[in-house]
């Protein structure tokens, strides 16, 4: 089993039938995954980083055991999910973005004790080690706290030190910091990456939508879109493939109506990628270009929609910039999967 | 952040020790609730004493035997319990998946078969401190006496009735989770009509041979038959079997609803994997 890699899946699908309001035969079809083939080596921090709907969760409820596949296979330390989940559930954990998991009246300590109780923790073991990640979570002076009293932050905290508790071999973190301050994100991001230095021999897969989170803590990531994974590299190297382009944020007056003929901004020559967001009194315009000759003949085609220059920076490649050349837009613009096959 | 000390390979029970722990563990919030958050003390006690009361007073009012009363009293006994039945064990593993606990549940090694469990001790002492608070406030309030003829045999039925009223529950919680938001109608649906045809205010074999067959499916029919022909002596006849009978059937329904029980929890599993209602997919 140790040679195995932590995860491997090979075209994994998941299509989900969804009831229609009315009639019982009236289904329809969300494909959430298609073939999906991805493989963590262990003791690797894994990312995936695409927009919500991209079948992040998907991905991870099938890994967790929770979710069967529709078509291939998933492997969890060398365990089957479909065929083995009773031994894979015992090499894993997952903790989620928002979980609300727990008894109100329970207190943080007791909460803790209920779960590593369900992994089979003695309970010496248990609580010192409840008391010992409370620790370092910062929180071990809300052990006695119900869990009804703590805010969000407190509370995934919490959730955080329920994941790692069992000592798993794999962990699962689906979008762990939604919703969380400032603070709080960063201090759950300082632990995870705290844990990966301690445990070497351990994998953890995380699924994010926030390019900063993904930059900072993954030693690889899978850019996953539409239910299909679109690259899976190193950050480094993933940025690296667009630094033979020039990239730059304009900040432009709202851009006026198309012309008929090669009236996108994409229709001029040299232009590789745009994402433009629209606000009251301003467009943003993400702009990949094939260098930077081509970008007068930007101004020029927006100065003919009657939209003038506010502001330019000239920066060097994202995994912003990374997504929208591989999906074509932004990433905080949502997907929600395909519908009878047919994309959105 | 400090460095973490924790770095050695933590030692995981597995099999019949892993079922223990993980069964007490789902237990405790239950023991410990019943401590904590003591408005059940009105809602569940006093509420249930009051319909009891109504009982009582109709009894009094046509001059039946004092026995009838605690006909009425044992009847607001089992109330406790089939509310604790409906409302704690049925509903909970889809208020457990609302609440996102199903789904770590589920991912843990622990078998589902030791949380249900837990669940049902844990309802159980919650619904037995309940009970008996009302059997000894009406009793009391009532100046109900009580003659217990065979005291093993009362005690035997006592605890296949309630053994085979939770494995009911179990089973139930699976079904109810499948049957997603009409969870909530169903029990809606089963409390009244199971106050009557259960015979809980009164002897069941008052609604007829056949009503009563139909109605010994449950439990908590043959259990209180049983335990009020046992303890109310003085009144003959009033028995829909024999308590002995009643026990063996009683034994029989706890082996067929904790076999269902088992086997509808991995059904469930089964389909919620297949289908996704395991998991809250959220937007």
């Amino acid at each position: 089993m140790d040679s195995a890699p932590a995860i491997k899946t090979e075209n994994l699908g998941r299509i989900y039938k969804i009831r229609g309001p009315k009639k019982k035969g009236d289904q329809k079809e969300l494909i959430a995954l298609k073939d999906v083939t991805l493989e963590v080596p262990r003791g690797q921090l894994f990312g995936l980083l695409g927009p919500n709907g991209a079948g992040k969760t998907t991905l991870i409820k099938i890994l967790c055991t929770l979710l069967l596949p529709t078509s291939g296979t998933a492997f969890v330390d060398g365990l089957n999910v479909a065929t083995q989940s009773q031994d894979v559930r015992r090499q894993i954990s997952m903790v989620s973005g928002g979980e609300t998991s727990g008894f109100g009246l329970l207190t943080v300590e007791e909460n803790l004790w209920m779960f590593a109780r369900f992994y089979g923790l003695d309970n010496a073991v248990a609580k010192r080690r409840i008391a010992e990640m409370l620790e370092i979570l910062g929180i071990s002076d809300r052990a006695r706290a119900k869990i009804s009293d703590l805010s969000t932050g407190l509370r995934q905290k919490m959730n955080f030190v329920r994941g790692f508790l069992t000592d798993p071999n794999v962990v699962f973190l689906d979008e762990p910091t939604l919703g969380l301050d400032v603070t709080a994100a960063r201090d759950v991001r300082t632990f995870v990456k705290q844990w990966m230095q301690d445990h070497p021999d351990r994998t953890l897969l995380l699924t994010t939508h926030y390019m900063a989170e993904a930059d900072e803590l993954c030693d690889r990531l899978a850019i996953i879109d539409k239910g299909q994974v679109l690259k899976d590299d190193t950050p480094t190297n993933l940025k690296h493939g667009l630094q033979q382009n020039a990239i730059f944020n304009l900040k432009v007056q709202p851009i006026g109506k198309k012309p008929q003929d090669n009236g996108r901004i994409e229709d001029v020559p040299g232009v590789q990628t745009v994402a433009v967001r629209d606000h009251a009194e301003f467009s943003e315009i993400n702009l990949t270009l094939q260098d930077e000759n081509v970008l007068p003949a930007v101004l020029t085609h927006l100065g003919g929609r009657g939209s003038s220059l506010i502001a330019l920076e000239k920066h060097e490649p994202t995994l912003e910039d990374v997504f929208i050349n591989l999906v074509g837009r932004r990433l905080d613009q949502d997907t929600h999967g395909q519908e009878n096959g047919a994309s959105e | 952040m400090s460095a973490m000390r924790s770095a050695e390979r933590v030692h995981k029970a597995v099999g019949a020790s892993l079922f223990w722990r993980a069964m007490w563990a789902r237990a405790y919030p239950r023991l410990i609730g019943t401590q904590r958050e003591m408005g059940w003390l009105l809602s569940e006690t006093i509420l249930p004493l009051l319909g009891t009361c109504g009982f009582v007073f109709v009894y009094k009012a046509t001059g039946a035997p004092q026995e009838f009363i605690g006909f009425a009293v044992m009847g607001g006994v089992a109330t406790a319990f089939w509310l604790n039945i409906l409302w704690s064990m049925a509903s909970q593993l889809y208020w457990d998946k609302d609440g996102g606990n199903l789904e770590l549940y589920i991912i843990s090694p622990a078998p589902l078969m030791s949380i249900l469990l837990g669940m049902a001790i844990g309802g159980f002492v919650m619904a037995a401190v309940r009970g008996f608070s009302i059997l000894i406030i009406a009793s009391l309030l009532f100046q109900v006496g009580y003659q217990v003829s065979n005291l093993p045999l009362m005690l035997l039925i006592f605890f296949f009735t309630m053994a085979g009223l939770y494995g009911l529950g179990m089973m139930m919680a699976s079904v109810y989770l499948a049957a997603g938001r009409e969870a909530w109608h169903l029990s809606n649906a089963l409390q009244e009509p199971i106050y009557l045809t259960s015979g809980m205010y009164f002897p069941v074999k008052a609604l007829g041979a056949a009503v009563a067959t139909i109605a010994s499916a449950l439990p908590l029919t043959l259990g209180l038959d049983g335990i009020r022909q046992l303890i109310f002596t003085t009144q003959t006849d009033i028995g829909f079997l024999a308590p002995e009978i009643e026990l063996l059937l009683l034994i029989g329904l706890t082996v067929i609803f904790l076999s269902a029980a088992r086997y509808s929890l991995r059904k469930l599993e089964e389909i919620g994997r297949r289908e996704g209602r395991l998991i809250e997919r959220r937007k």
